[in-house]
């Protein structure tokens, strides 16, 4: 039934996209909201028929995994949520990844955010990863969620030399000179990795200007598809690793599989949403070959 | 009643209808599911109220509507609630509160710190911020705008020149030849691996080119021609090259929000996949 279903739906895109060259040649208008209607059933038939691809990660992405892995256990990586709700299904899966992975390995996790949004989105993510499949992980020992300070890259300038001017307490207003997992922690140059999760401002460059570069401290990067390009100049020289938009987060989550068995069945969105990415990619790559088709057509119809 | 207001109303009467019949279809799903009552009639609206938000805001790929006006208000009216809520918690309770008051610290339920006084100068600021939407006091905000455009631009200049100039010019002195042994070893070692030799060498030529070039294209003391211009032209396709590289990821981020709403629609509220 499943596969009939696909089928139909494949039959139909490729139908109508015939059908949309033969009416672009022939010199008439496409209307927009066919082209919004032709993005909708490209991205919902892998969604609906679950196609999903495999994955192998790049050197930009497995640079990120091998520090993450590499790292002693007990070592300290900070986490920052630096993104929104909109952001949050490309971005999310990644800093879900990035936790995972941390935990696993048995090392500290800071959570913070720059956006006021991302202070949720952390306590999320503590709620509905750690909580549910690392029910031993103590808060405060094992990880802490310090939230977000207003304040933008003007808050990685007060904490590059010291936390508890910007932060007095956690999220949950527990002094942070109590907790376990700040003994010891001073400042960002204690931190043995540190990863910005976002792609708008204040993010990723923000913590390369303010944090990496001034502190000589490893920090990579996940950032929003639409951001990405401007970040590649950082990399591997100011950025240890680069994940772009859901294909990085696939890529990740797909070494995470490859290397531990216990995320054999974790959930995996980064993979389950590259099936949409590439029938929805390969309808707009459908779309430019038949407009600049049609275009020659015109052109050679009018001379 | 004219008529376009007569389908109006019936089209806002079908969307009360069809969200009333969605609520409770998902309500006895939930009870189904174990849900305790009270709490399926709360997630189910939740859950019905955000799938009819996200239909609405798809509705603008059709036309303008007030079920989109509706939706956007909502969406930036309750964004600038949120940051503003959570700004008052995390920095006036969080970080101001315990360096000031030890009364407040208790009301607050915050732990309270060593008293500091300089902490009065952001306050003061920021009160002086606020006087922008005082007629006769409009002035003083000036003061405050101008503490932060000069502090923000001096942070910056330091960073900036240091980040994004010399460490990036210092980025791009690179080695041609990549760990180079000699043309036996290249040969003999010949790999297409993404770290290996070859790729590596490629890669940093791809770099080496196309800063240089793209320089070119920007220099316009020396017209563009010979030499000069072939490089140039090199410079545009590499822009145009870029430009292509950030559309492909823009379309690839749209798409993934696209995704992320469809599989809400699809999982969460429709049930059809899990």
């Amino acid at each position: 039934m499943t596969n009939i279903g696909l089928i139909l739906s494949i039959a139909a895109i490729i139908g109508g996209l015939l059908w949309l060259t033969i009416r672009s040649l022939s010199g008439r208008e496409v209307e927009r909201r066919i082209i919004f209607l032709f993005i909708g059933i490209a991205v919902s038939v892998p969604l609906l028929f679950d196609i999903t691809f495999s994955e192998k990660a790049t050197p930009i992405v497995k640079g990120v995994y091998d520090k993450v892995d590499n790292l002693p256990s007990g070592s300290v990586i900070l986490i920052s949520f630096d993104y929104g709700p909109s952001m949050a299904p490309e971005v999310e899966p990644m800093s879900n990844a990035f936790i995972r992975h941390s935990l696993a390995k048995d090392h500290k996790v800071i959570i913070m955010g720059l956006w006021a949004t991302g202070q949720s989105l952390g306590a999320s993510a503590v709620e509905n990863v750690i909580k549910k499949e690392f029910p031993n992980k103590i808060d405060g020992v094992d990880y802490i969620n310090i939230g977000y300070k207003a304040g933008n890259q003007g808050v990685l300038n007060v904490i590059i030399t010291d936390f508890r001017k910007m932060y007095a307490t956690d999220v949950n207003g527990v002094d942070l000179d109590s907790v376990q997992i700040f003994q010891g922690i001073r400042s960002l140059k204690d931190m043995d990795l540190m990863i910005s999760v976002g792609g708008g401002f204040p993010g990723i460059k923000e913590w390369v200007l303010f944090a990496a570069d001034p502190g000589n401290i490893p920090l990579a990067g996940a950032s929003a598809a639409v951001s990405t390009p401007l970040l590649y100049p950082y990399y591997p020289m100011q950025l240890i690793g680069l994940l772009g938009g859901i294909k990085g987060a696939a890529e990740y989550e797909s070494e995470m599989k490859k290397n531990y068995p216990q995320f054999a069945d974790m959930p995996t969105p980064g993979i389950e949403m590259m099936g949409p990415q590439t029938l929805a990619h390969m309808v707009v790559m459908a779309f430019i070959v038949i407009g600049n088709l049609s275009f020659f057509f015109a052109k050679r119809r009018k001379e | 009643m004219d008529k376009s207001k007569r389908l109006s109303l019936i089209i806002f009467g079908g969307v009360i209808v069809l969200f009333i019949i969605s609520w409770i279809i998902k309500i006895s799903l939930l009870q189904e599911a174990g849900m305790d009552s009270l709490l399926s009639i709360r997630d189910a609206f939740f859950i019905t109220f955000a799938a009819f938000l996200t239909l609405a805001i798809f509705s603008f790929l059709y036309k303008d509507n007030p079920y989109y006006k509706f939706a956007e208000h909502l969406f930036v009216g309750i964004s600038a609630a949120y940051w503003m809520c959570v700004g008052f918690w995390s920095t006036f309770v969080g970080n101001f509160i315990p360096k000031v008051s030890t009364t407040l610290s208790d009301f607050f339920e915050v732990p309270p710190k060593e008293f500091e006084i300089h902490y009065f100068v952001p306050l003061i600021l920021g009160m002086m911020l606020l006087m922008r939407l005082s007629p006769k006091g409009g002035w003083l905000s000036r003061w405050s705008l101008a503490f932060i455009v000069g502090t923000t631009a001096g942070l910056n200049l330091i960073r900036y020149l240091r980040t994004d100039f010399i460490t990036q010019v210092s980025n791009t002195f690179i080695p041609l030849l990549v760990d180079w042994k000699g043309i036996g070893p290249f040969f003999s070692d010949f790999s297409l691996s993404a770290s290996g030799q070859f790729v590596m060498t490629l890669g940093n030529w791809v770099i080496f080119i196309g800063v240089f070039s793209g320089l070119i294209y920007f220099f316009f003391s020396k017209e563009h021609k010979g030499f000069f211009g072939h490089a140039s032209r090199v410079g545009i396709w590499i822009l145009m090259i870029t430009f292509g590289a950030s559309f492909g990821y823009t379309v690839m981020g749209r798409v993934s929000l696209l995704v992320g709403r469809l599989t809400f629609l699809f999982n969460d509220w429709l049930g059809l996949i899990s």
